[in-house]
């Protein structure tokens, strides 16, 4: 208890921190895993070949050599003076877009040949039969397994603070630094990111219930 | 056409930054030039093992029966507490310490089995009897008292600065506004660093090689930490990297083991006591961190409590 009453305002901009990089990289990989999984089942070769490749890189490199590449060479070519946490929210927003498309792409898999034929058959374009048609559908399918990518996401956050990241994990090492028994500070971090991944979950959970398709 | 002559460019810096990774040139996990023991350096002391040492302690006898003393030390430090990972051999300020107060409770370089413990780990190894004592950068300080023992201090340390050999705007703490400062994620002299009075801009990372490489190549201005830490790197990357030696904090390095063993304590505390006067303990410092070319300064004196 002491170690969390002593250094109070450590813990919570810790805590703070692991909340933003969440926060910023989920959006990032929402957006891009969206994009990404739309190319993927895109008629246009190049886009879909484009997407692959993201995929195919971004799923199979280690997250720490992924926040290297971001940290250590990206400021070099493009870029130089950008924020650690800018880059760091890049880092894994990229790795987890390419969790996030394969979610997506395997929901548009669960909607039925029909629906996407019947709505080029009323003349709708590419675009607009995902974005009308089979995403809303395909949403319902995607929510379990993207609750738990987020919920990963999460904890991955940690490695952002070996990257100069203000997050929990900097806060632990600055605790055992000061010698601090162990056993409580890791207590009270995985309460922290529990706090952060159930918040997580309970969002899921809402949204599964408020979007049941009749099907 | 002026697209494709950016892309060379970028494939070309990218090039360079893979090789200055992968490179020999003065990465810091390097071995390094002048090893503790070369020709060229000042030569280690040799410690005579003494013999039918009887000591009322219970890690000393626990350490008779296995026959084998168990030291605990990091790795990844050199001229401090370094493992060569072709050899397997540790080199160091820290490890020869370790060594001498092995020798002198009876235990030769082959009865001694080394254990790397993460900085975390210390007091957990220590209390659970995984290591009989810990020589480590290992700084004294109350918290840590509630739940080990320490013998010395054997070594003042203090938070200093490491920076490029030709750096003139950068002389010690006062002088870090604005400059971009490394450490270790979490590390106590970078939360001082950063206070308003030095107002330096701080760049934390997971390793200290790590700061050491992007100091050389000046993405950093400075690295801070213990002295004798830098002072290893700064021995380690000859002739490119200095020590400020303005230190801003006080480090007391101590040899962390069971907190109820007294007799353990007192007889490691004599034998640091003897080492220092006799000057086996400034041999062991001129053969490695001396290296780095700041001067050897009178160890502090010795806390018994």
């Amino acid at each position: 208890m002491n170690v969390l009453l002593d250094h109070f305002p450590e813990f919570r901009d810790g805590f703070i921190g692991t909340v933003e990089i969440t926060a910023i990289s989920s959006v990032i990989a929402l957006v891009l895993g969206i994009v990404v999984a739309g190319f993927r089942v895109s008629p246009v070769p190049p886009l879909r070949f484009f997407g692959t490749a993201w995929v195919t890189l971004l799923r199979n490199t280690p997250l720490t050599l992924l926040f290297l590449i971001f940290f250590f060479v990206v400021p070099e070519i493009l870029f130089p003076g950008m924020s650690p946490f800018l880059l760091g929210s890049l880092a894994l927003g990229f790795y987890t877009s390419s969790f996030v498309c394969e979610a997506v792409r395997s929901g548009i898999g669960t909607v039925p040949l029909g629906q996407a034929e019947a709505a080029r058959s009323l003349g709708l374009t590419f675009s607009q039969t995902l974005r009308l048609i089979v995403l809303p559908q395909a949403t319902r399918t995607v929510l379990p397994p993207l609750s738990s990518i987020f919920i990963a996401l999460t904890k991955n956050s940690a490695i952002a603070g070996a990257f100069s990241v203000t997050e929990l994990f900097g806060w632990q090492t600055l605790m055992s630094e000061q010698g601090y028994a162990i056993a409580p500070i890791f207590l009270w971090v995985a309460v922290a990111y529990l706090v952060v991944t159930f918040a997580i979950s309970g969002l899921f959970r809402v949204l599964e219930r408020n979007m049941e398709v009749a099907r | 056409m002026k697209l494709r002559k950016t892309a060379a460019v970028a494939v070309a810096v990218l090039a360079l930054t893979a090789t200055a990774c992968g490179g020999k040139e003065g990465s810091a996990g390097d071995k390094p030039a002048t090893k503790p023991g070369d020709a060229a350096a000042p030569q280690l002391p040799t410690y005579t093992v003494a013999s039918g040492v009887d000591l009322d302690s219970p890690t000393f006898k626990k350490a008779k029966e296995r026959g084998k003393l168990i030291i605990g030390s990091k790795a990844d430090q050199p001229y401090l507490g370094f493992e060569d990972q072709a050899t397997k051999k540790r080199s160091g300020f820290d490890v020869e310490i370790a060594k001498m107060i092995a020798a002198e409770l009876g235990f030769s370089e082959d009865k001694i089995e080394w254990k790397t413990v993460d900085s975390k780990l210390r007091e957990t190894a220590i209390s659970t009897g995984q290591v009989d004592y810990y020589v480590g950068t290992y700084t004294i300080n109350d918290k840590r008292k509630e739940q080990v023992g320490f013998a010395g201090p054997y070594y003042l340390a203090g938070a200093d600065l490491l920076v490029r050999k030709d750096e003139t705007g950068i002389t010690g703490p006062e002088s870090v506004k604005g400059k971009k400062v490394c450490s270790i994620t979490g590390s106590t002299p970078l939360q001082e660093i950063k206070k308003p009075e030095y107002g330096a801009q701080t760049i934390e990372l997971g390793k200290y090689s790590d700061c050491v490489q992007q100091l050389l190549t000046k993405q950093v201005d400075a690295v801070t930490t213990d002295d004798a830490i830098l002072k290893g790197y700064a021995a380690a990357n000859s002739g490119k990297l200095k020590v400020t030696g303005k230190p801003f904090t006080k480090e007391p390095y101590g040899i962390g083991m069971n907190k109820d063993d007294k007799a353990l304590r007192g007889k490691v505390s004599d034998i640091l006591d003897k080492f220092e006067k006799d000057g086996t303990y400034k041999k062991i410092y001129e053969a490695t961190l001396g290296l780095s070319g700041s001067a050897y300064t009178e160890p502090p004196a010795l806390e018994r409590y």
